[in-house]
């Protein structure tokens, strides 16, 4: 067998010398039912051996006509369905829509409301952060970390069973305030949380972090310049990574959020290169701490009074437009909404971080290695739901 | 800048070839669609605009006629800029932007395949949500859903 093996190596080196050896690009599909695509995503690899020559994305396996529902259904009965698009921050979601219908009706929102938003919001930037962390380790063969993402995410899931009854799709956040308010438990519960939290951080940097497999997978590849990252629409951590320090929380803040301290953590290029993959997933990192100092400083001063404002039965909005953009977990969500006094809307075209993020991945998986494909993709941290609609 | 400083700059630099909409909400400029690329390459190269940015394509049926929406940011001035082209009914034709902002490629096909909007140079006009032999553009409002697709009823 091993004299087998010889005359074969041989052989194929010969054949090579002569260039006779036949050699050909390979198309290779990975997904739409694939582990590493975090959803539905497929991806056509045109590999050159072992290195990729081109990547296709081949996305809209989950489209479900956000859009054109949209147009069907009274604003109140929109909230549900946004939930639905980006599924791993579904608060986020309903907030940046309820802001949009908020601003174009131009109602005021109790302080208190807007504070519980805050902490929601926070509270989901953190499980979804939690998440990424979980599925980038699993990306790149670390079992353990997505346990003890998922542990703690459990709490938060916990907290807004409590506060929505539901533990992935809420519909809390309604036009003009927030279904339910945050009870002396319930703030028991998110300190309790935040303690816990910030005691096993330090954990989740020992176990993944600062992980020599997990740099060497990660560290120097998918470098993103600051200047395609602007150019290609990319946005949240992504573009942070890239260095440009940019937040629509600090530049246009929304919900009050100009109340609170926190600060923009940016790509540093610790470990390789300015937005490699592993600056993408330590400004993940880093954001939980952050979020963690607005969730406490919400909770300590949490202002007394209401939670939702009276509104008609029926909504009409002025006619007019209008586009709120928020920083979801995943980078600039907004609504643009398009009025015509009528209890529905004449169009509500939703823009998706994910969508604009994972545009980027055939610019900079050109001459990576096919398993860097997954460290690639996984860093962006897309979710499909939101890129279908 | 404010936008009322950004309208008289773009208003001086293109007089009388843009519109203000007048609508409540978000302001917004009406651009003509052959005007279209020597505004977005002014607002984007001019060092006081420097619109780098494109956030959202946003393919437009109002009934009555087509309209494209592109919101524009800058991250240096931290200001925002909404301009709109009106469209022909029957030949939705427009200006490419992806060779100016990458994301334009995507943001543009989806407009395609929601809305049909023809973009020209466009480096693959092709369908991203939907399926490649889909019938018609979902989105406009005289759509009619077909009865059936590949055998499967609704």
């Amino acid at each position: 067998m091993a004299l087998n093996t010889e005359k074969f190596i041989s052989q194929v080196n010969d054949l090579s010398a002569q260039g006779n050896l036949h050699t050909e690009e390979i198309l290779v599909n990975m997904g739409p039912q694939h582990p590493s695509t975090h959803g539905v995503l497929r991806l056509v690899i045109q590999t050159d051996g072992e290195l990729v020559a081109q990547a296709f994305p081949q996305v809209g396996f989950l489209h479900r006509c956000f859009e054109k529902i949209a147009e069907s259904v009274t604003y109140r009965q929109v909230v549900p369905y946004t939930d639905r698009l980006d599924y791993i921050a579904s608060m986020n979601n309903a907030l940046a829509y309820v802001l949009g219908v908020e601003k174009l009706m131009q109602i005021e929102i109790f302080p208190r409301a807007q504070y519980i938003r805050v902490i929601v919001a926070e509270l989901n930037r953190i499980a979804s952060h939690l998440v990424a962390f979980g599925t980038y380790g699993l990306d790149l063969g670390a079992f353990t970390p997505f346990l003890y993402g998922f542990r703690e995410r459990e709490l938060i899931l916990s907290i807004f069973e409590e506060l929505s009854g539901a533990r992935l799709l809420y519909h809390y956040p309604r036009i003009g305030g927030v279904a339910k308010d945050i009870d002396a438990k319930i703030a028991a519960d998110i300190r309790a949380f935040i303690k816990t939290m910030r005691r096993t951080w330090p954990e989740y940097n020992a176990l993944l972090t600062e992980n020599q497999i997990f740099i060497k997978r990660s560290a120097n590849i998918g470098v993103i310049s600051a200047e395609n990252a602007i150019s290609y629409g990319l946005t949240g951590p992504c573009l942070r990574a890239s260095g440009v320090a940019f937040d629509i929380r600090k530049a246009q803040p929304y919900s009050s959020y100009e109340k609170f301290d926190f600060n923009i953590p940016t790509g540093q290029g610790t470990k390789g290169q300015v937005c490699d993959c592993w600056d993408r997933y330590w400004v993940r990192m880093c954001e939980i701490q952050e979020s963690l100092k607005i969730i406490e400083q919400a909770l300590d001063s949490l202002p007394e009074g209401e939670i939702r404002a009276k509104l008609p039965a029926v909504l009409k909005l002025p006619a007019g437009n209008v586009y709120l953009p928020c920083e979801n977990p995943r980078g600039e969500l907004g609504f643009f909404i398009i009025s015509d006094f009528q209890p529905k809307a004449l169009r509500i075209k939703m823009r998706a971080p994910s969508f604009c993020n994972l545009s980027i991945v055939n610019k900079i998986c050109r001459g990576v290695l096919v398993a860097d494909v997954v460290a690639i993709v996984g860093s962006l941290d897309i979710v499909l739901g939101e890129i279908d609609r | 800048m404010e936008f009322t400083q950004l309208w008289d700059k773009l208003n001086k630099r293109f007089p009388e070839r843009l519109t203000l909409a007048t609508e409540s909400g978000d302001k917004q400029i009406q651009v003509k669609v052959d005007d279209l690329i020597a505004v977005v390459d002014y607002i984007k190269n001019d060092s006081a605009l420097a619109f780098n940015f494109l956030r959202l394509i946003s393919a437009v049926d109002t009934g009555k006629e087509f309209s494209c929406v592109y919101h524009f940011y800058s991250y240096q001035h931290a200001h925002g800029l909404i301009l709109t082209v009106s469209l022909n009914r029957a030949n939705p034709t427009l200006p490419s932007l992806s060779s100016r902002y990458a994301t334009a490629d995507w943001l543009e096909r989806e407009c395609y395949d929601m809305m049909g909007f023809n973009f020209l140079e466009h480096p693959e006009l092709r369908r991203i949500l939907l399926p490649h032999d889909w019938d018609g553009y979902p989105l406009r409002k005289d759509y009619q859903q077909p009865a059936e697709y590949h055998g499967t009823k609704h």
